[in-house]
C-alpha cells in the first residue's frame, strides 16, 4: 500500500487526532520507567524514540490482572455475572517488530479454539501501528528469529518509520487507512528516506553480537528429550532466584493463574499473570511436578525454544527483544541459555 | 581491575589448596560485559572468575543454599555485602562453619541502566581510564565520568570496613563518594502527606509483582514467604486491589526493618526502577533517630533495637508527634 | 452456554454418596435439570466452590447415563475438603468437558479390555467400564482388577458387586493390601495380582491409580508381554484453565488438559519425564 509522511514536529497533533479512533497508547516514560500508556496522562512523556519499553505491550491484550466473573452467594444458591469484554476501540502506536511478533505468538494461544473471549475482544478493538527500529541495541537478537526490525511484519494495521524530520506510515489494513484519514498532516511520500534509514539500520544489525545466535538445535524438529536431559541445565539454573522478572517482562510469556477474591459482598474470580518460575505454579495436593528451580527454569526456556515451536509450525516463542538480558537479577537470560545448549554464535 | 582479579584468584587458589574451602562462590562472565552471574568455581576454573565494575551482585543470599551443601565454600564479599552475611549468620540462616568469607575491596559498581539513560546505546565493551568509563558501542565511543554511573548504593558508600569476614584482601583503590544516604528520605519527610503519598503511588504502581526484590534480598530469607501462602488471601503475583502492590512493599519493608543492611540489591534488580531502598532507609533513619545509630550486621553481639527493650525507648506517643509533622 | 471457556455454569448437587471414609460421589445436575453437558469416558470437568477454588475432576459417570453427571472425589486438599461438606441441594460451578477421553469409539472397539485401578484411580475408569457394559457387543472380554488399601477403601463396591460382577463376559478381580476380617477376596498389591492373574497380552490395558502403582503395574504388564502401545493411562496435573492456555499442565509439547489426560504409554515415552 501507499506510503505517507508527516512532519515529526506535529506528532502531538497526530496523537490528538488519533483520539478520534479511541484511546491512544504510546511508548511513554513515566516515573523513571517506560510502558505503553494512554497519551496525555499527567507526569508522562510519550516518546517514539524509545527503543523498547520496559513493559511490553502484552498487558493491553492480556492484562496482569483482570476480572472474569463475579459470584453472589445466597444460601446454597450461586448467581454469576460475567465481566464485561472490551467494547471501546483503542490505538496501540509504536510497537516494535519483536513485540509485534510477540502478539502473533499470543494470538496463537488465546485465539486458538476454544477462543479466549477476553483477549479476543481487546484484539478486535485495537488498531495496532508498528514502528521500525532505527538504532538497535546490543541486547537485540530478533534477527536470529527471522524478524526484520526495519520492516515490521505481523498482526498490525500500519507500519511506521520515524526519521530525523518525519514520521512515515504505510497502512496495511482498512483500519490502518483510517489513521491517515483522521489526520490532515499526512501526505503521500516516496520511499527514499525510509530506505536510507533501513539500510543504515541493517548495517548495524549485521554487527549485533547475537544477531545470528545459533538456534539450529531448537525448534520444530529438535530433539526434545536430548535437550531436556542436557547436562548444562544444572549449572545454568544454579543461581536462578526463582523470581518472575523474566516472565513478567517477557512479551510472549502467557501463563496465567485463576484466583478467587472475597470482596465481602461476593466472590470475584480474576485471572492474573503467573510464572512457571514460581514454586507454587504446579503445586497440588496430589503431588507436585517440577519441584526444583532447575526444572522450573528448564521449563521456561524449553517452552520457548522447543515446546511452543513444535505446536506452532516452528514459530519460536522468544522474539529476541532482549528484555530478559536487561532485567534478570542474576543475568540468566535467553542468550546465555541458547548458547549453552546450542553452541557458539555463528561466525560473523 | 585485572590486577585485583588476579590477586583475588591467587588468594582463592591458596585457600583452596590449603583446604580452607573446597570451592569458590564468585562471579562468572556473562554473554556481554555487563551481565556476570553468580558462579561456583573449582580450583581448575578459577581463571574464569570475573571481578570488575559490573560484578554488583551481593553473594550473601546465595550463601543460604551454598552453606547447606557439603564442604566449605569460599565466598567473595565486598565490604557492604559482608554485613548481609553477618546478619544472616546472626539469624542462623547460614551454616557459618561451611563458609569461608574473604573480604575483597570494592571501588563501587556501575549501573548499566544509568549508562543507557545517559545515551550509551548498543554497548559492546567497556574499559576504565582515570575515573572515566569508556564504552565501545555500535554507534561509536562514549566516555562518561565513573561517578555518574555508580549504583545508587555506591554513591553513599559505607566505607572499607567489613563485618564478620575470615580475612580481607588488601588492595589500594580510590575512595568513593560518601553522599548522605538519607538525603532523599529527609526530602520526602519534608513533603506533605499528600505529596508523599503521590510520590509512592507513582513509584509503587509501576510494580509488576515479579518478586525480584524479595528473592534477591538477603534479609528475605523465609523458607516460605507470607505472600506465597495460598491461604493468605493475597496472590504473590498480581494485585487483587489497586493498592495491593503498595501493601506488598510496605509489608516487606516492615518485615526487614532493623535487619536490612542497606545493601541496595532491591533497587538494583527492580525491572521497573522503583527506588525501593528508600523505604528501607526510612526505617533505618528512624531507628537511628529513635534508638541510636544502628547498623544491621555490624555487631553480632548487639541486641537489635527493634527486638530489645530499654527504659530509654521512645514512648509510643512518638508516633503521634511524628505523624503530625 | 457461557461465552467463554473460563466462565462456568451452575451445577446442583442432587445426591451425595459416601463411598469410603475419604471418598464421596457427587451427582450433579444443571439448574434446569438434566446434564450440564455431554462428555466421553475419561474426560474431565472443572468444579468449583466460589471463594474456595476450582479444580479438575474426572467425570465418573458414563456418557450413557443421560440424567446426571457423577464425580467421585477423594478428600485430599482445601477444595475437596469443602466439596465433602456439600449436601444435596447445594450449588457449585462446573465447566467442561475437557480432554481427549479414552478411545472407546476408536482403538478400543472390538478389543479385550483389561482395566487396572487402585484406590480413587477407579474414578475415571468407572466411566469407561459402564460405557463398555452398556454397549457390551462392541467390545471383547472385560477384566477388571481393582485394589485398595482395605475393603473400606474400595470405591463403588456396591455397584461392582451388584452390577459389574454379573455382567456378561466380565471378570472382576478385587484385592486389598492387607488381610482384614470378613474379606474373602485376594490380598496383595495390584501389580503382583496382575502378574498372578497372568492376562494374555492380546488385551488393551487401561490403568489408573497412584503413580507408584502405575509404575509397578507397567512392569508387570511388560513381563506379561504387553507392548507400550497396548496400555493407556490417564494423568492428573494441576490445572487452571482446562483448555491448554494457562501453561500449568504443560509437559513437553503436550498439555494434559487438552492433549490428555488419556495417553498411550508409547506417547508418554516421547515426553520429558515430568509428571
Amino acid at each position: 500500500m501507499s506510503l505517507y509522511a508527516m512532519d515529526r514536529a506535529r506528532l502531538g497533533e497526530l496523537y490528538e487526532a488519533l483520539g478520534a479512533l479511541g484511546r491512544v497508547y504510546l511508548p511513554t516514560r513515566k516515573n523513571g520507567a517506560s510502558a505503553f500508556l494512554p497519551y496525555g496522562e499527567e507526569g508522562s512523556e510519550a516518546d517514539l524514540s524509545l527503543l523498547l519499553c520496559d513493559k511490553s505491550p502484552k498487558d493491553l491484550f492480556f492484562p496482569q490482572s483482570e476480572e472474569l466473573v463475579k459470584f453472589r452467594l445466597t444460601g446454597a444458591e450461586i448467581a454469576l455475572q460475567e465481566a464485561a469484554r472490551q467494547k471501546e476501540p483503542f490505538v496501540l502506536f509504536g510497537v516494535k517488530a519483536c513485540d509485534l511478533q510477540a502478539i502473533e505468538v499470543l494470538d496463537r494461544v488465546f485465539l486458538a479454539e476454544p477462543v479466549d473471549s477476553f483477549y479476543q475482544s481487546r484484539r478486535e478493538h485495537a488498531t495496532v501501528v508498528a514502528l521500525a527500529c532505527a538504532r538497535p541495541a546490543e541486547s537485540c537478537f530478533c534477527t536470529a528469529f527471522g524478524i526484520d526490525p526495519t520492516s515490521p511484519q505481523g498482526p498490525c494495521d500500519a507500519v511506521a518509520w520515524l526519521t530525523e524530520s518525519a514520521l512515515y506510515l504505510r497502512p496495511c489494513t482498512e483500519k490502518g487507512e483510517t489513521i491517515v484519514s483522521c489526520f490532515a498532516g499526512f501526505a503521500p511520500a516516496d520511499e527514499k528516506e525510509v530506505a536510507a534509514q533501513q539500510a543504515a539500520a541493517r548495517a548495524v544489525l549485521g554487527r549485533l553480537p547475537y544477531g545470528q545466535l545459533d538456534l539450529s538445535r531448537f525448534g520444530e524438529a529438535s530433539d526434545e528429550l536430548a535437550l531436556f536431559d542436557h547436562p548444562a541445565w544444572e549449572e545454568l539454573s544454579a543461581h536462578c532466584l526463582g523470581c518472575g522478572s523474566c516472565t513478567f517482562s517477557c512479551p510472549t510469556c502467557q501463563c496465567y493463574d485463576i484466583r478467587d477474591y472475597d470482596t465481602g459482598k461476593g466472590v470475584l474470580r480474576f485471572r492474573c499473570w503467573d510464572s512457571c518460575m514460581y514454586k507454587d505454579f504446579t503445586m497440588m495436593a496430589h503431588g507436585t511436578p517440577r519441584k526444583t528451580q532447575k526444572e522450573r527454569f528448564r521449563q521456561r526456556f524449553l517452552h520457548k525454544l522447543v515446546y511452543y515451536p513444535k505446536n506452532n509450525g516452528g514459530l519460536f516463542s522468544c522474539v529476541g527483544c532482549g528484555r530478559c538480558v536487561k532485567k534478570c537479577p542474576a543475568n540468566l537470560h535467553m542468550i546465555r541459555v541458547a548458547k549453552a545448549l546450542g553452541g557458539e554464535p555463528r561466525a560473523q | 581491575m585485572r590486577e585485583l582479579t588476579n590477586a583475588i584468584c591467587a588468594r582463592a587458589k591458596e585457600l583452596l589448596q590449603s583446604g580452607a574451602a573446597g570451592r569458590v562462590l564468585g562471579w562468572a562472565p556473562g554473554e556481554f560485559f555487563y551481565d556476570p552471574t553468580p558462579g561456583v568455581f573449582s580450583e581448575g576454573r578459577l581463571n574464569e572468575l570475573v571481578y570488575d565494575g559490573f560484578t554488583a551482585a551481593n553473594l550473601s543470599k546465595y550463601c543460604i543454599a551454598e552453606s547447606q551443601k557439603e564442604g566449605k565454600v569460599l565466598v567473595l564479599l565486598k565490604p557492604c555485602d559482608s554485613y548481609s552475611l553477618a546478619q544472616l549468620v546472626k539469624e542462623h540462616r547460614v551454616k557459618r562453619e561451611n563458609i569461608y568469607a574473604l573480604g575483597i575491596p570494592c571501588e563501587g559498581k556501575l549501573d548499566m541502566r544509568k549508562a543507557r539513560a545517559k545515551g550509551v546505546e548498543g554497548a559492546l565493551s567497556f574499559r576504565e581510564e582515570d575515573g572515566q568509563v569508556v564504552f565501545e558501542t555500535l554507534y561509536g565511543e562514549v566516555r562518561l565520568a565513573r561517578e555518574e554511573l555508580l549504583l545508587e548504593r555506591c554513591l553513599c558508600c559505607r566505607g572499607r570496613e567489613y563485618a564478620g569476614v575470615d580475612e580481607t584482601l588488601e588492595y589500594a583503590l580510590p575512595e568513593l563518594p560518601k553522599r548522605d544516604r538519607f538525603q532523599k528520605v529527609a526530602a520526602l519527610e519534608e513533603q506533605t502527606a499528600q505529596e508523599r503519598y503521590a510520590f509512592w503511588r507513582g513509584e509503587l504502581s509501576k510494580c509488576i509483582r515479579c518478586n525480584a526484590c524479595r528473592n534477591v534480598c538477603p534479609a528475605c530469607s523465609c523458607v516460605q514467604c507470607v505472600f506465597d501462602n495460598p491461604q493468605s488471601g493475597v496472590a504473590a503475583k498480581a494485585n487483587s486491589t489497586e493498592f495491593e502492590e503498595s501493601l506488598f512493599h510496605i509489608i516487606r519493608a516492615w518485615h526487614v526493618a532493623g535487619r536490612c543492611t542497606d545493601c541496595g540489591e532491591c533497587s538494583r534488580v527492580c525491572p521497573q526502577s522503583i527506588p525501593l531502598h528508600l523505604l528501607n532507609r526510612k526505617f533505618i533513619k528512624d531507628v537511628n533517630e529513635l534508638y541510636g545509630e544502628y547498623q544491621a550486621g555490624a555487631d553480632p553481639a548487639a541486641r537489635p533495637p527493634l527486638v530489645n527493650y530499654t527504659p530509654e525507648d521512645p514512648e509510643p506517643s512518638a508516633v503521634l508527634e511524628r505523624g503530625r509533622a | 452456554m457461557p461465552n467463554d471457556p473460563l466462565i462456568p455454569m451452575i451445577g446442583v448437587v442432587t445426591d451425595v454418596r459416601r463411598d469410603t471414609p475419604d471418598v464421596k460421589t457427587f451427582r450433579v445436575n444443571a439448574l434446569t435439570g438434566g446434564k450440564n453437558f455431554a462428555h466421553m469416558p475419561g474426560q474431565c470437568a472443572m468444579l468449583s466452590i466460589p471463594g474456595v477454588g476450582e479444580a479438575m475432576f474426572s467425570i465418573t459417570s458414563s456418557p450413557t447415563n443421560t440424567e446426571y453427571l457423577e464425580f467421585s472425589i477423594k478428600k485430599c486438599g482445601c477444595l475437596t475438603d469443602w466439596l465433602h461438606r456439600l449436601e444435596a441441594g447445594a450449588q457449585l460451578t462446573i465447566r467442561g468437558p475437557y480432554g481427549n477421553g479414552f478411545p472407546v469409539e476408536g482403538a478400543l472397539l472390538g478389543q479385550d479390555l483389561l482395566f487396572i485401578a487402585g484406590g480413587i484411580g477407579l474414578a475415571p475408569l468407572r466411566s469407561v467400564i459402564n460405557y463398555v457394559l452398556d454397549k457390551r457387543e462392541r467390545y471383547g472380554k472385560v477384566d477388571i482388577v481393582y485394589g485398595a488399601r482395605s475393603a473400606d477403601d474400595l470405591v463403588d463396591l456396591e455397584e461392582i458387586r451388584a452390577s459389574w460382577a454379573h455382567a456378561p463376559g466380565v471378570d472382576v478381580h478385587l484385592t486389598i493390601d492387607r488381610a482384614q476380617e470378613g474379606w474373602e477376596g485376594n490380598v496383595g498389591f495390584v501389580p503382583n495380582y496382575v502378574r498372578e492373574l497372568g492376562f494374555a497380552p492380546t488385551a488393551t490395558a487401561l490403568v489408573c491409580g497412584p503413580p507408584i502403582m502405575i509404575k509397578f503395574v507397567l512392569g508387570a504388564l511388560a513381563e506379561l508381554g504387553f507392548a507400550r502401545t497396548q496400555v493407556y493411562t490417564t494423568m492428573e496435573l494441576r490445572m487452571k484453565c482446562g483448555v491448554g492456555k494457562c501453561g500449568r499442565c504443560n509437559i513437553g509439547s503436550k498439555y494434559v488438559c487438552k492433549d490428555g489426560p488419556v495417553f498411550r504409554m508409547d506417547q508418554l515415552d516421547e515426553l520429558p519425564d515430568e509428571y
